[in-house]
């Protein structure tokens, strides 16, 4: 195509002459298709049959029911998983106390430390491993598991275990005490980080653990039941019980429970805080949001376009904190929404495992009729739809191209519930002010992102911002060492950082 | 936005230069973003094949030759020996290779230059404007110009003045190129803006905006000779003001990162950020280069183990 056979058009030039030449070699522009590039599936082996992790052993369900976890990417099968009984879920608690009063609470915190120290080191010598099957079990690209997921898991077993030995300067002037059992219920949408949030701060603080991994996506917390296994974790410090919803009933209602947390949906956190509520266990919730981002005209408008990009489409949507209302400057909105559109039909979306997947699947086919729901209710509302990606969608498994609407009035579904997709809704707005009261104008108060080049309108956006996270001229950083929760209906207490630790001990 | 920026024109004609902040932090997230690409098979090949065709083979050396300078014009011609080439055109998966784009030396190598190319279709580029410094009387950098054209260059590699950019006085920049355009006549322009000296995205944005406005064909990061030189992020911001003009004026302006790209690894990150950002329009010779010495023998290395599936030893590969 373009070999210099080709294209002898030139005139020649002479350097005696005064007269120049045209110099356009007019070669047809090179149109760059990106080939196939699957990460292999080879480093996974995922056993057929998955058993629950209970005291240390794997252990048959006590029913013998096993219900299946699909790859959302082909809809197909990848294993069968033990559903735990109530009887399952009470010997999982028994293992944990049973831990807890043995050992757990008992040895030098330096010597938990070297455990969860232990653990990280172990994730992070599997850590592809993790990723690929992080990636399966869940639909998100392998390029955000390998890249996000996989080494802040790594980075929250660091971080906590760093606190094992130092809670009394975490506390200053305080002695801390353990509670007790744990009972953690998790999410699919980041399954493995999410186990990471939970587990490592309970054992940081001398605590022993239950927890249920969501049923489409138990394989990577299963994995890590044998990481645990290989860091040589007392038996029954971390339980694994697998299941759905009455698995996770089974456990929060369990008499023997010390503390309950849940990360998951407003409606089953609602379910959680009133069967929780006449016991004297501990709570955290982590629920939904319906986070805005704020851009001002006076925003760095490509970074800012690349900002709500990743907030809302990183990890197909399906983050709690997703930046899914969008509130632009009126004076920029034709122009911001111009630049969204060439932005999002530069998004891949497509085979998860592709190393240059964008947008992967969604997780189930229910989450895709959810999703599907929400963007049809709009469409007949009449806002302005607009969807794109660089791929076609391929033609197997649960996917849905990127997409927002456009101009949305404050009272439409699409711009009040969480969709929980990659779907954004956007509306304007003229001052800072309106801003402000537009972006409180919610349910919830998770998350917000405030764009300007203009530090002090930064700082007083975000002082009236009613959200427990703000980014400013970015979106979705996770660390550690930050706190992480929300307001009203997205939650109670923190999670991460040394905040993370409060609800896992009783200070004295 | 509401600083209000503008030069004048041919008659005091007022020309606006709209203000676009860029935020560091945003822009260096997103170059590293095309890093991540992970171009394999019949995609790495044909860009492979397209970032030779892109090169501006370069020496820009006080202690240039007419001897060194005929031999990379030698290496621009035949950049294989004989056997690699007939190894790498006879593959069934490969095709003939290109040719380089442009040989860019100093004016006074460019005669030189263009006997050496002559009869072949690769331009030849001269820096000049007192490059790399640009410290010279006006008068004297658009001599240099039209020496340079006399000489037989067709493409004409100038640098803004950074004096003047520096200290505010935008206009000179913008008048300085306008006179520098005219002087080329029909040589292509590109336009050097020295970003390692402008330091933040902010100006290099302001400073791409003042080279198109004022005519440049191409807009290019760097002289070479001061670091850093051209980076992932840098040329990001100048084909988002690329893009913005393009949308404003339908003018398509080219795009040269210069200096410090070595391997085919990094020559592929840059095309996939020009297919993302401006798309395959931008993909051609014609609006996209290369300012590069060591880059070929990566590419040409890097092409022999696609079509055939193994290294050959570096040494194969003549240095110049």
């Amino acid at each position: 195509m373009l070999d210099k056979e080709k294209d002898k058009k030139k005139k020649k030039h002479s350097k005696s002459a005064n007269k120049t030449v045209k110099v356009k070699t007019h070669k047809a522009p090179f149109e760059f298709e990106y080939s196939d590039a699957p990460e292999s599936r080879d480093i996974v082996k995922i056993k057929e049959r998955n058993l629950l992790y209970i005291n240390g052993q794997w252990q048959e369900p006590s029913e013998g029911s096993f219900f299946p976890t699909l790859n959302p990417a082909d809809g197909e099968v990848l294993a069968e998983v033990a559903e735990a009984s109530a009887a399952d879920v009470d010997k999982a608690v028994q293992a944990a106390r049973k831990a807890y009063e043995g050992t757990w609470s008992k040895i030098p915190a330096h010597e938990r430390g070297k455990y969860i120290f232990r653990i990280a080191r172990i994730l992070q010598e599997r850590a592809r491993e993790f990723a690929v099957l992080e990636t399966l079990d869940n639909g998100k690209p392998i390029k955000e598991s390998r890249d996000v997921d996989i080494p802040l898991v790594a980075s929250h077993f660091f971080y906590n275990a760093g606190w094992a030995d130092k809670l009394d300067y975490a506390f200053p002037g305080h002695k801390v005490t353990p509670i007790g059992v744990a009972a953690q219920v998790i999410p699919w949408n980041f399954p493995l980080l999410m186990a990471a949030w939970k587990i490592a701060p309970a054992l940081a603080t001398g605590n022993c653990v239950v927890l249920k991994p969501a049923e489409t996506t138990p394989l990577t917390a299963l994995l890590l039941a044998e990481v645990i296994e290989q860091a040589g974790l007392p038996p029954g410090v971390v339980n694994i019980v697998t299941g759905a919803g009455k698995t996770g009933a089974a456990l929060v209602n369990h008499p023997d429970v010390n503390k309950v947390a849940f990360t998951g949906s407003t409606e089953v956190g609602r379910i959680i805080a009133k069967a929780v509520a006449k016991t004297n266990k501990k709570l955290t919730l982590e629920l939904g949001g319906k986070s805005a981002h704020i851009v001002y005209e006076d925003a760095a408008i490509d970074q800012a376009v690349e900002g709500v990009v990743n907030g809302i489409f990183f990890n197909q949507g399906h983050v709690c904190c997703a930046g899914s209302r969008l509130l632009v400057e009126e004076s920029i909105a034709k122009d911001f929404v111009e630049k969204l559109k060439e932005r999002m039909s530069q998004i891949r979306v497509g085979d998860p495992l592709d190393k240059n997947t964008d947008v992967g699947a969604i997780n189930s086919h229910r989450e895709l009729e959810k999703i599907r729901g929400f963007i049809n209710e709009a469409k007949e509302e009449g806002w302005e739809y607009f969807s794109a990606s660089a791929t076609e969608l391929p033609g197997k498994g649960f996917f849905q191209k990127p997409c927002f609407f456009n101009d949305v009035g404050s009272a439409a579904s699409i711009f009040r519930q969480e969709v929980f997709g990659p779907v954004l809704a956007i509306s304007t707005f003229r001052t800072p002010q309106e801003a402000i009261s537009k972006a409180n104008d919610t349910p919830y108060g998770l998350a917000a992102g405030v764009w300007s080049e203009k530090a002090s309108k930064i700082q007083k956006t975000a002082l009236g911002l009613k959200a427990g996270v703000i980014w400013a001229n970015t979106y979705n950083k996770f660390d550690p060492s930050s706190p992480f929760g929300g307001y009203y209906e997205s939650g109670w207490g923190r999670e991460g950082g040394r905040h993370g630790l409060f609800p896992y001990v009783e200070v004295q | 936005m509401f600083q209000e920026r503008f030069v004048r024109g041919h008659g005091g004609k007022k020309i606006p230069i709209p203000y676009y902040p860029i935020d560091q932090v945003g822009a260096d997230e997103r170059a590293q973003f095309f890093t991540k690409r992970s171009i394999k098979k019949e995609s790495k090949i044909n860009a492979l094949y397209t970032i030779i065709s892109m090169i501006d083979l370069t020496t820009l050396e006080g202690a240039d030759t007419p001897g060194k300078v005929k031999q990379m014009c030698a290496k621009a011609r035949f950049p294989v020996p004989r056997g690699v080439y007939q190894d790498i055109a006879n593959h069934p998966k490969a095709k003939a290779l290109p040719s380089v784009a442009a040989v860019c030396v100093y004016p006074s190598m460019v005669p030189h230059a263009a006997e050496a190319l002559e009869g072949t279709d690769i331009q030849v580029a001269s820096v000049a404007t007192a490059f790399p410094s640009g410290q010279l009387p006006i008068d004297l950098k658009v001599a240099d110009v039209e020496r340079a054209v006399e000489f037989g260059a067709t493409e004409i590699d100038m640098v803004i003045n950074r004096g003047a950019f520096l200290s505010g006085d935008y206009q000179t920049v913008f008048d300085e190129i306008i006179q520098i355009k005219e002087a080329c006549g029909d040589a292509h322009l590109k336009v050097i803006l020295e970003t390692g000296e402008l330091v933040t995205y902010d100006r290099v944005h302001f400073a791409s905006q003042l080279s198109m406005l004022a005519g440049a064909d191409f807009i290019k990061t760097s002289t070479g000779k001061v670091q850093p030189a051209a980076t992932l992020p840098v040329t990001l911001v100048m084909l988002n003001a690329i893009k913005d003009y393009y949308k404003h004026t339908g003018v398509k302006v080219g795009m040269k990162p210069a200096g410090g790209i070595r391997t085919a690894k990094q020559a592929i990150a840059y095309l996939c950020m020009v297919n993302e950002v401006l798309g395959s329009d931008w993909l051609t010779p014609d609006l996209f280069r290369f300012g590069a010495s060591t880059l070929l023998n990566d590419v040409l290395k890097q092409i022999y183990k696609q079509v055939t599936g193994r290294y050959y030893y570096d040494k194969i590969f003549s240095l110049d």
